[in-house]
């Protein structure tokens, strides 16, 4: 799994990098089901690696799928990443051990759910209790928050259809530059595309 | 707290470094990549990476996934379940988000690079 | 084009109505196995968009239309927050499911049920409309084209 993040970093197809990020979400998912968390695993694997992929995709028909080269790694970025990592790292160090029962995290709240929400609730799968019941009101927000982004999405690029749309002009300006001739409104996007595959 | 000598706990410690190395692999995508849909990949790793984290502090030794059945003491913690479920919803919807910003970008600049969005917005700056 | 493939064809169409059923089953059992609305959701969406790859978005959008994916998107959360309102007119608290029925036990069932329904209403709304507006056509007054069979424009054919 690691492989493939450190392989989705270096990539240049962008095709490939979202194929690559497809797998990425499966690896994740299994790992989910290995750390019990079937419902999370559920989730991932349809979210990860179906829906993702397809938007994704549907970004790159509408955009160039070839990544500009840069030379140069950027040694300030790279300094900056292994800081943090290391800072982080660090801190583990005083961290509870993995599937220590005894960790403050499995001390808390998590026990009350567990031994009282067949009672209170009913549902054997605690998630699902947990998730509707005892916190309804996050999932409420969460459920906001999804509506939000799709209203958002309409609002961004809903009518791409629109010829008329602000800012196109400077992008066809750009072309024009490029092809070093006119370029009319509606075939714009479709030469842009040829112009950066070839 | 740490005992240096005691070498089988330090591989208790793994799972969080695994996270901490994709994360750490998703942030330099972040900040050193140009490529704008590089980005949001390089966001989504992060973000698994988190999942990960939270995932796997849930997880009891020999516990079972948190769906109550007779004879079954043990169960693996369901909170951060609870907490991630919800979150990679939001995540792919927030996803969608930027990638119809980087649709937008590219219908008005006609690239999706950041060197040569700044370079055009630069240059307009210098017109006006 | 995919629709020239007979092949994917025959297998969608084998396929889409047990992903739906899969999407129900998901749905209404997640109170007693792994499942629930975010994962319904997700699930009936991709049936949708499968159909769309596969048949062609302008097709799709004659099964769904966009305006009813949206319509989704917000009965969803009124579902959720209806429910809150509903339990506080019954003199509870917001989503607090106890007064919804007689028994603590049937209220809690169906409260959860209906919160479920919500968030599984609002996600699967919320991704097929994300879809169609990324491939590209939202607008529901564009004229049908002759070649209904065509996926339009949005290049899916790049991926496959």
């Amino acid at each position: 799994m690691t492989a493939t993040a450190f392989w989705l970093v270096r990539l240049r197809n962008l095709f490939a990098v979202i194929m690559l990020s497809g797998i990425y979400s499966l690896f994740a998912a299994a790992l989910y089901l290995v750390m019990d968390a079937v419902d999370v695993a559920f989730t991932e694997a349809a979210v990860g690696a179906g829906i993702s992929t397809v938007l994704m995709l549907g970004t790159l028909s509408m955009t160039t799928d070839q990544e500009k080269v840069h030379k140069k790694v950027s040694p300030f970025a790279l300094i900056l990443v292994l800081a943090t990592g290391g800072v982080l790292i660090y801190g583990t160090m005083d961290m509870p051990r993995y599937g220590d029962i005894n960790a403050p995290i499995n001390q808390h709240v998590a026990n009350r759910y567990l031994e009282k929400s067949a009672h209170e609730v009913g549902p054997p799968n605690v998630v699902t209790s947990v998730l509707a019941s005892y916190r309804g009101y996050d999932t409420l927000g969460e459920t906001a928050v999804v509506f939000t982004a799709a209203v958002g999405v309409l609002v961004i690029i809903g009518r791409t259809q629109n010829k008329n749309m602000p800012g196109s002009t400077r992008a066809r300006r750009r072309r024009e530059d490029e092809l070093d001739e006119p370029v009319k409104p509606e075939d714009g996007a479709r030469k842009n595309e040829e112009a950066s595959s070839s | 707290m740490f005992d240096w000598n005691d070498a089988s706990s330090l591989l208790g410690l793994l799972n969080y470094w695994v996270a901490i190395v994709l994360m750490m692999a998703g942030f330099y995508t972040v900040i050193a990549q140009h490529n704008l849909i590089k980005k949001v990949v390089g966001l989504n790793i992060f973000q698994v990476a988190v999942f990960v984290f939270y995932i796997s502090m849930g997880k009891v030794s020999g516990g079972s996934a948190p769906i109550l059945k007779d004879g079954i003491e043990l169960y693996s913690n369901p909170l951060p379940h609870v907490l991630i479920l919800t979150a990679i919803v939001v995540g792919v919807a927030t996803t969608a988000l930027a990638l119809a910003l980087v649709v937008r970008i590219n219908h008005s600049f006609g690239t999706i690079e950041e060197d040569e969005i700044q370079t055009i917005e630069h240059d307009e700056e210098d017109i006006a | 084009m995919m629709t020239e493939k007979p092949l994917l064809r025959v297998v969608a169409k084998l396929l889409i109505p047990l992903i739906l059923l899969f999407a129900l089953y998901v749905q209404f059992h997640g109170d007693f196995g792994p499942g629930g609305g975010f994962q319904a959701g997700v699930i009936f969406a991709v049936a949708f968009i499968l159909y769309s790859l596969i048949y062609g978005v302008r097709v799709a959008r004659q099964a769904i239309p966009a305006s009813a994916t949206r319509s989704m998107l917000a009965f969803g959360v009124l579902i959720y927050g209806g429910t809150g309102v509903v339990t506080m007119l019954m003199g509870g608290e917001f989503l607090d499911y106890n007064v919804l029925a007689a028994t603590v036990h049937g209220g809690q069932h169906l409260g959860v049920f209906l919160v479920e329904f919500g968030v599984g209403t609002t996600v699967a709304g919320a991704m097929i409309t994300i879809f169609y507006t990324f491939s590209g056509h939202v607008n529901d007054n564009l004229p049908f084209r002759k070649h209904n069979h065509v996926v339009t424009p949005s290049k899916k054919g790049d991926g496959h």
